[in-house]
């Protein structure tokens, strides 16, 4: 695919031996649901500050008495790395999941394979918007329901049932803190990214730009 | 906008943000010129020589150093503990000096699926 304004791309199939080849996978959900943990267990995190401009939403959060000519924000976000082969990395993006982020994810959403959106039990209702998002953009998503209490409060079914969520949404039990729980859940969305493939052709994300 | 002043005895730590704003890395551009990159978009040095010009800060000499061989403006952006936008700013600077190229290799994502195969396997293995 050619894209205006870049320069010519050797391509991968080609040649271009030295040019990796970039998997992107976002992790999804409310604050405190486990992103940061989730990240950190399964791959090797880096520290990654993001300057973004201020929506109106978020304005009227952030105070900004006294730098009323501030129009941008830096924001910290959960970034890591897996590296699967020397040119073949895995890159975890993790950010919040309110609306007012969505101007973030349309930016991430960009290629993504597909997303990981962690569900807290006690507190469901805050990845609504995380699940919203990504049926509305047809990235392929899975839902780890994060039990690191060890607490089961709901069966998966009637999570599935809670979030509404369309045929064929895998859902999972995960503990965040588990790098052989995450690295499950990993595999399942990519599983499930393949099976979507043969499904339908490729979703592209609605960016808003 | 207004200067960070630090009154005579008065220590600035973290907590009261950069010192330096921004700004003052990017030769006071405030916006890349040319199309947004991705964050995945792969930055490359394109000549050695031009690597010793006076004009280029100590961070573009550094992404200079950094981008021998592709790297993702997000390995950037960590490697050098800036924020995103300055790193998209320093970056398109310099391909305007024609220093770098940036391509965008199309996501494997949904266009090949023995590299989805090979995540499959290479995730199980971890």
């Amino acid at each position: 695919m050619a894209y205006d304004g870049y320069d010519r791309a050797p391509d991968r199939n080609t040649g271009a031996a030295d040019s990796p080849i970039t998997v992107k996978i976002l992790i999804a959900g409310g604050f405190g649901a486990g992103k940061t943990t989730l990240v950190g267990s399964v791959s090797e995190i880096r520290p990654l500050r993001t300057e973004e401009t201020l929506s109106e939403r978020s304005e009227l959060v952030d105070s900004l008495n006294g730098v009323e000519g501030k129009s941008t924000t830096t924001v910290a976000m959960d970034f890591g790395r897996i590296t699967i082969r020397k040119d073949l990395v895995v890159y975890l993006f993790g950010t919040p999941g309110q609306r007012r982020f969505w101007f973030m994810w349309d930016d991430l959403a960009y290629g993504a394979l597909g997303a990981v959106v962690i569900a807290d039990e006690r507190r469901l209702a805050d990845c609504f918007p995380s699940v919203d998002y990504f049926e509305g953009s047809g990235i392929p998503f899975v839902v780890a329901v994060n039990r690191f209490d060890g607490a089961h409060r709901h069966g998966l079914d009637s999570i599935t049932g809670a979030l509404n969520l369309s045929a064929g949404v895998p859902v999972v039990a995960c503990d965040a803190r588990s790098r052989e729980s995450c690295r499950d859940v990993l595999v399942t969305l990519a599983e499930h990214a393949i099976a979507r493939h043969h499904e339908r052709p490729a979703p592209q994300p609605h960016l808003v730009r | 906008m207004t200067a960070v002043q630090a009154s005579h005895g008065e220590w600035v730590d973290q907590d009261a943000g950069p010192v330096v704003r921004p700004y003052a890395l990017t030769g006071g551009l405030t916006r890349p010129s040319g199309q947004r990159l991705d964050l995945l978009d792969l930055v490359r040095a394109v000549r050695r020589a031009a690597w010793d010009r006076p004009q280029l800060s100590p961070e573009q000499a550094e992404l200079l150093q950094r981008c021998q061989m592709p790297t993702t403006l997000v390995d950037l952006a960590a490697d050098l503990d800036l924020p995103v936008g300055v790193i998209r700013i320093l970056v398109s600077d310099l391909r305007e000096r024609g220093l770098i190229t940036i391509h965008r290799p199309q996501p494997p994502g949904f266009s090949d699926l023995k590299i989805l195969q090979e995540v499959v396997n290479g995730l199980r293995r971890i």
